[in-house]
């Protein structure tokens, strides 16, 4: 029976849209990255010969909103660790595996909503999949990659203390995982050593498998970007759950 | 651990790094006893009371809840407690309804007896007419209120109360000594709770213990501790007890979770 992971999820959902500043808030700042860059950049681009940024974009955009919300979520798990609720939870005769899982699978769902609300804008701004017919291999992708970041972010949260601490992964860690992610410009003409980090940081495999489903532009081929996502989701989740039964109050 | 104790420790040693917050205490608590645990900031209150109810492992020694191991028997012992946090662990963005249909779920409580269980303990605490309110709106009494009724949800043999009145006014308090006695006296539960306020535990407890560095300095009724230390009140006999140094407070009075990192940096609490 599935009943604990429901109402944890339960709690997840309602919590969320109790409070609609937090679903504003969220998709706020990729649609401020989608119109400044996609045509503020956009324009340079197409004279340099590369074609339609915004349709490059995109998929970069994408991931950056389940990047983003997969580790704000992770704050979450940071506020009900100050304010209380996770003690409730950690002393429910219950596994702390099912604990996580229904929190995450939450949080995922929650990322999700947003991705999917940042691709319908993206529409009205005249972004195209290359082939509709990949359109559920692209959310499939999504999904894979929202759990692996929410077990990340949960991760993270149960081992940070306090809300600065945080502060730091968010500057040291998820910034630069974003920035050398090739979210925002393809790596064929980048100098050697941004080009190295991009390829040892994983998530440019789900924003090269992202954009490969979508218009058809993949730098290390989908077989490897599926396999490092893969992995990643494994490890993630396996993190997350070491960490979380060690939890102590 | 004698037939009718329902709660016991056995030199139960906790420490962090090199600092011992709990240095080998042992003490029982019977069958529907209302115990005290008493003791200055630091002394190792919430230390003990975090081994008793699961999120700390004791570094040795045994502690034992309604017969069940607390390390080997976790979810037993689990099941045998309801505890009302020293901070709300209340989703504020959920009902009180909702608050409590969360913790039905997670003890259990077969789906057909959750509506009518909810209903007569959101009565209990006179919190049924508001049942439908976000616990963001209620003020500290009712959320203390509404975590008592969370804690009896799945009919613990045991409440912890870990500061319960801390912030509450006079008239509050005393409505929620009344539901504790009650409950104690309908229901044969066993209460242990921790206070600064000596009035509360005199006027209340059963048996009261004293900790302090770690060590358990003295148990027995208020009238036993104030004639051992030929005092009149309760709260005389404590400052006897524990001196009248004022502690720091950066130990204890944190109530961050920790995870084993924290500890490595030697962090009491």
């Amino acid at each position: 029976m599935m009943d604990i992971e429901y109402i944890l999820w339960l709690r997840q959902m309602k919590r969320y849209f109790r409070s609609r500043s937090r679903v504003l808030g969220a998709i706020g700042q990729p649609i401020l990255f989608l119109l400044a860059l996609g045509y503020g950049i956009g324009s340079v681009y197409k004279k340099a010969g590369q074609g339609n940024y915004l349709e490059f974009l995109v998929p970069g955009i994408i991931i950056q909103t389940l990047l983003f919300s997969g580790v704000f979520w992770g704050i979450q798990i940071l506020f009900d660790k100050r304010f209380g609720f996770l003690k409730e939870m950690l002393v429910a005769p219950v596994p702390r595996v099912r604990i996580l899982l229904g929190n995450a699978l939450g949080g995922a769902t929650i990322s999700l909503m947003q991705a999917v609300l940042v691709f319908i804008i993206s529409i009205f701004l005249g972004f195209r999949m290359e082939n509709w017919a990949f359109l559920p291999l692209s959310f499939l992708l999504m999904v894979v990659l929202s759990v692996t970041l929410c077990s990340f972010g949960a991760g993270l949260a149960s081992i940070v203390e306090d809300f600065q601490g945080f502060q730091g992964i968010n500057n040291f860690l998820i910034f630069p995982l974003f920035f050398l992610s090739s979210a925002l410009y393809p790596l064929t003409n980048v100098p050697d050593w941004l080009r190295i980090l991009s390829e040892i940081n994983p998530l440019s495999y789900a924003v090269d498998g992202l954009r490969y489903t979508m218009i058809h532009q993949s730098h290390f081929g989908l077989g490897k970007d599926l396999l490092v996502m893969a992995v990643a989701l494994i490890l993630a989740m396996y993190f997350a759950v070491s960490r979380f039964n060690r939890i102590q109050a | 651990m004698s037939s009718n104790s329902v709660i016991s420790a056995r030199n139960v040693v906790k420490t962090f790094g090199d600092i011992k917050a709990v240095d080998d205490i042992s003490f029982e608590v019977k069958v529907g006893e209302i115990f005290a645990f008493l003791g200055p900031n630091g002394a190792g209150k919430s230390t003990t009371i975090s081994m008793l109810t699961t999120m700390l492992r004791p570094t040795s020694g045994k502690l034992m809840l309604n017969n069940h191991d607390v390390t080997r028997e976790q979810d037993k012992a689990r099941k045998s407690f309801g505890i009302v946090f020293q901070d709300p662990a209340l989703e504020e963005e959920l009902t009180a309804y909702e608050n409590m249909k969360v913790h039905a779920v997670l003890y259990g409580i077969p789906k057909n007896d959750q509506e009518q269980r909810i209903e007569e303990l959101l009565k209990l605490v006179d919190l049924w007419e508001r049942k439908n309110s976000l616990v963001r709106t209620y003020s500290g009494g009712m959320r203390r209120r509404l975590e008592i009724a969370r804690g009896l949800m799945h009919h613990p043999k045991i409440l912890f109360l870990d500061e319960p009145t801390l912030g509450l006014d006079t008239q509050t308090r005393n409505l929620l000594w009344d539901y504790v006695e009650k409950l104690s006296k309908s229901e044969g539960m066993t209460i242990f709770f921790t206070t600064h306020y000596l009035d509360e535990a005199e006027a209340v407890a059963d048996r009261i213990a004293i900790i302090d560095h770690g060590k358990i300095i003295a148990t027995g009724t208020a009238k036993e501790l104030a004639r051992q230390t030929k005092t009149k009140k309760l709260e005389d006999a404590y400052l006897e007890l524990t001196g009248r140094t004022v502690r720091d407070e950066t130990s204890e009075a944190n109530n961050g979770l920790n995870v084993r990192g924290a500890q490595r940096n030697s962090r009491l609490r």
